[in-house]
């Protein structure tokens, strides 16, 4: 018996092409899952990002590289409103979530959060919870309470991210028992068993050894069948390993970050079109 | 764009993310409702918190204020009935107990502060988790402790007796305030006089105290804030006496035990001496307490 | 070594205090101990009401300071305007620092009165079917004394409790918030549990602070030798039947108030070594520095 033609993976495999022929090889028509227009981000008054202006494709990784201080984080928080908890912080322009206007009057940044998920600099699973209950939290708190549902998308989450294997035997046990890596993988778990949209990951593998980090990179060309992936990272190999798109970004001389240049992965890093990209990759490659 | 296109319905973590979208979206208003009434309900508890606080303050005060006069502050207690009684024999009392207490208490816990500082075995650990212990200790036990070893030995009731117990509740508050006092202390001024030759306890004398002592401070008006207020260890030690008496070798009156003794008397005028002795201590050990906090944040502004 | 002072006082302390207990426990065993009839003239001397209302009066303190003092905590941690937590944690801990002799006399003075005419009337009123209430409304006894020492022991746990929760790490705060959590959500199941350990700590503490407490109880328990038959009656605690007879005590009755201040002694070393392995346990493991009362 075939398994219904249900995942883009499946789809592509069954006509004979890659996934990202059919997905990447026709931007034109492929679905923006998140657009970013024109957005800025200040603290007391004070801009730490500027005027971005970029999509976000379904189905692609769109990294968000540049030096530290060009406000590749900042710009990557204002894309779940986490900036909404600092009373100084102020986003202006628009950032559109399929149809749902992400800063619009009657968008609610908690719902909002069920549908962007967000993976951090330093693994954080809650170390009270066992495993099982960090990869269900955001199910919990979103008021799931179905067992069976629960159940089951622990189990597609923690598959996922390809943890499921070690832990299917200890999901009682807790998270704090895990190595760094796989701490990591949880939380990639915790937030993909939400059934994100769209999934923001800022630096991902920086707190990681090399081995956990390459686990983490294979991840991401898994996961971007399911989401759409956002990645803020400083470490270039890593952008032009895992990304479809990338975003640079540079601080400007009012030391406030600037989208300098969007671009296909492949372009930017062959040919860019702005000078300051080619500057910066070659710095960085030397 | 490829002419392939799926159902929605057939793909698992398509329906899943319609499903739980869908109860997200059906229990947020509840759970943002539930949400403002439990932190409303933590804010009222705050609330709440301080109400004892300012209806102590502004009672004390309303019924502590009248009692002051020149006669309170002047006479000693005198028997119910016989009026223009005072509690300066409670005062001097109080005076000379802790101030006693506190000339025994300080040497010993800028010592025991010094070796915290300098010296992190688990002898230091031990002897941080005693006083610790120590200052939970319920004080009564204390007092009685007072009374066990000095009282019982001496063979009477004296204010030795209570500033010995009252030393014993203000050591650890000081040993710890120095212990935190002299960490402060950088590194490279203790460094800077080693490498001048000098002995560790020298520069301890020279360098590091001196450069410790507004924290030291800090902990000495903590320690008194505390010490000064304790009931219970006066109780088994000074004895009370309604009379002058500066001598620590004898029975003393001290303000908590004036309180103590009025306030479980049947007469208005003793209950009203009570009260104005309650300010009193009350007001110097809420000078005291902020006091010690007030310095304590501005030592921490200047060290940043 | 100076240090080694404490250690040498705490074992001073229980050699001291049972060297006058061991009479007691000589001539009258250990029986005493949960003996229900103290009537020191005729050589009874059970001291089972007092723990039993020492007990009580905790219970009811500790009662009405884990939910207030775990929601002042919160409140001064992340909910009351920033600006405000500061100066507001200090009145809280400022409680602490009132002299217990002072909050006996307002107890008794100010506090009684109003539990007798509106506080007890009301209380009864609502909550007599639980037989807890029988009796006259008379002020002092039971209920004030544990409604004075909660008041007493707030500030312990308000101080602790803000301190192990502002010291749960701000990663969990976001991770809990980026997976579409409420702000109490995030309070209630990522905060309040990272700082469980600690938070059981402030509840020993405030518990040991409880059961130690000698004048203010005294001053408004009402001093019965008695069971309380109800939470209005009078009663007494092993502090306050310390404090309270020991100017006429002597012969055998000290040597059983001493052994009375043993007993009290074991328990508040116990809880109070307890409470700082909880506490400590949180300071090595959170960033935040603990400052305990």
């Amino acid at each position: 018996m075939t398994e219904p033609l249900t995942t883009p993976a499946h789809i592509a495999q069954s006509i004979g092409l890659t996934t990202e022929e059919v997905f990447v090889g026709h931007h034109a028509g492929a679905a923006k899952a998140m657009r970013l227009e024109n957005v800025t981000v200040t603290f007391g008054g004070r801009a730490a990002v500027r005027g971005v202006t970029f999509d976000a494709y379904q189905r692609e990784v769109t990294a968000l590289i540049g030096p530290s201080g060009s406000g590749k984080t900042t710009l990557l928080r204002a894309l779940n409103r986490m900036h909404d908890t600092v009373r100084s912080a102020a986003v202006t322009g628009t950032v559109m979530l399929g149809d749902t206007d992400v800063y619009g009057r009657s968008t609610d940044p908690t719902l909002l959060r069920s549908r962007v998920g967000m993976v951090f600099q330093r693994p954080n699973p809650f170390p009270t919870m066992s495993i099982y209950e960090n990869a269900v939290a955001g199910l919990r708190f979103n008021g799931v309470r179905k067992k069976s549902l629960l159940d089951e998308a622990a189990e597609s989450s923690l598959v996922a991210a390809a943890l499921w294997d070690s832990v299917r035997d200890r999901l009682k046990v807790h998270a704090s028992t895990l190595s760094g890596g796989e701490q990591q993988r949880l939380c990639i778990a915790r937030a993909l068993a939400v059934e994100p949209e769209v999934l923001l990951m800022d630096e991902p593998t920086s707190a990681l050894d090399p081995i956990a980090t390459k686990r983490i990179e294979e991840l991401i060309g898994e996961l971007k069948d399911r989401v759409t992936i956002i990645i803020v990272t400083h470490n270039m190999q890593q952008a032009m390993r895992v990304s479809d798109r990338c975003a640079f970004l540079l601080m400007g001389e009012d030391r406030t970050g600037e989208l300098i240049e969007f671009n296909s992965t492949s372009k930017l890093f062959s040919e860019p079109d702005d000078p300051r990209t080619l500057d910066y990759i070659n710095g960085r490659f030397g | 764009m490829s002419s392939i296109s799926f159902d929605s319905s057939l793909d698992p973590i398509l329906s899943r993310r319609a499903a739980i979208q869908k109860i997200a979206a059906s229990s947020i208003a509840r759970r943002k409702v539930y949400s403002k009434v439990a932190i409303s309900v933590c804010l009222l508890c705050l609330v709440v918190a301080l109400i004892p606080l300012v209806a102590i303050i502004t009672y004390v005060a309303a019924k502590g204020i009248p009692a002051w006069n020149a006669d309170f502050f002047t006479q000693v207690t005198k028997p119910e009935g016989i009026p223009n009684g005072g509690v300066w024999n409670a005062i001097v009392g109080s005076l000379i107990i802790d101030g006693i207490a506190v000339a025994a208490s300080v040497p010993f816990g800028i010592l025991g502060g010094l070796f915290l500082a300098e010296s992190d075995g688990p002898a230091a650990a031990a002897v941080r988790f005693s006083a610790d212990i120590l200052t939970g200790v319920p004080s009564i036990t204390i007092g009685i402790f007072g009374y066990i070893v000095w009282v019982k030995t001496v063979g009477s009731y004296s204010g030795f007796a209570g500033a010995f117990a009252i030393a014993i509740i203000m050591l650890p508050v000081i040993m710890r305030a120095a212990e935190t006092a002299i960490r402060g202390v950088p590194v490279t001024l203790r460094e800077a006089g080693l490498s001048l030759g000098a002995r560790r306890s020298t520069v301890a004398r020279r360098v590091v105290l001196p450069a410790a002592l507004p924290g030291l401070l800090t902990g000495v008006l903590l320690a008194v804030a505390r010490g000064a207020g304790e009931t219970a260890p006066l109780l088994f030690t000074i004895f009370g006496n309604q009379f002058f008496q500066a001598n620590p070798t004898k029975a003393m009156e001290a303000l908590p035990q004036a309180i103590y003794t009025y306030s479980s008397q049947p007469y208005n005028d003793l209950i009203q001496i009570a009260w104005g002795a309650a300010l009193l201590l009350m007001v110097v050990i809420l000078v005291l307490n902020v006091g010690s906090r007030l310095m304590a944040a501005r030592l921490r502004r200047e060290r940043r | 070594m100076a240090g080694g002072i404490f250690a040498v006082l705490l074992i001073a302390f229980v050699v001291a205090m049972a060297t006058q207990a061991v009479p007691a426990f000589s001539k009258l065993g250990v029986s005493f101990l949960w003996g229900s009839n103290w009537d020191p003239a005729h050589n009874h001397f059970g001291v089972l009401p007092f723990a039993v209302g020492t007990i009580e009066t905790t219970v009811i303190a500790v009662a009405l300071a884990v939910p207030i003092g775990l929601g002042t905590a919160l409140a001064l941690a992340y909910l009351a305007p920033r600006r405000l937590r500061a100066p507001l944690s200090t009145a809280v801990e400022l409680l602490a620092a009132v002299p217990s002799v002072v909050y006996g006399l307002w107890g008794l003075v100010a506090v009684a009165p109003l539990f007798r005419t509106t506080v007890e009337p009301q209380l009864t009123s609502v909550l007599g079917w639980t037989g807890l209430l029988g009796g006259p409304n008379q002020g002092v006894g039971l209920l004030l004394a544990g409604v004075i020492l909660f008041i007493m022991v707030l500030p312990t746990m308000v101080a602790i409790s803000r301190d192990v929760l502002a010291a749960v790490p701000h990663d969990q705060v976001e991770g809990a918030m980026a997976l579409g959590a409420t702000r109490w959500q995030v309070l209630r199941k990522v905060i309040v549990p990272g700082a469980r350990v600690g938070l059981l700590g402030a509840f020993t503490l405030a518990t040991g602070r409880a059961l130690g407490e000698t004048v203010a109880v005294a001053l408004v328990i009402g001093n019965s030798a008695h069971l309380a038959p109800s939470l209005k009656a009078n009663a007494g605690t092993i502090p306050s039947l310390i404090v309270s007879s020991f100017g006429e005590a002597s012969g055998t009755q000290l040597n059983v108030l001493f052994a009375a201040a043993l007993v009290l002694l074991v328990v508040g070393i116990g809880v109070n070594a307890l409470a700082r392995v909880f506490v400590r346990s949180v300071k090595r493991s959170g960033a935040a520095s603990v400052t305990v009362a």
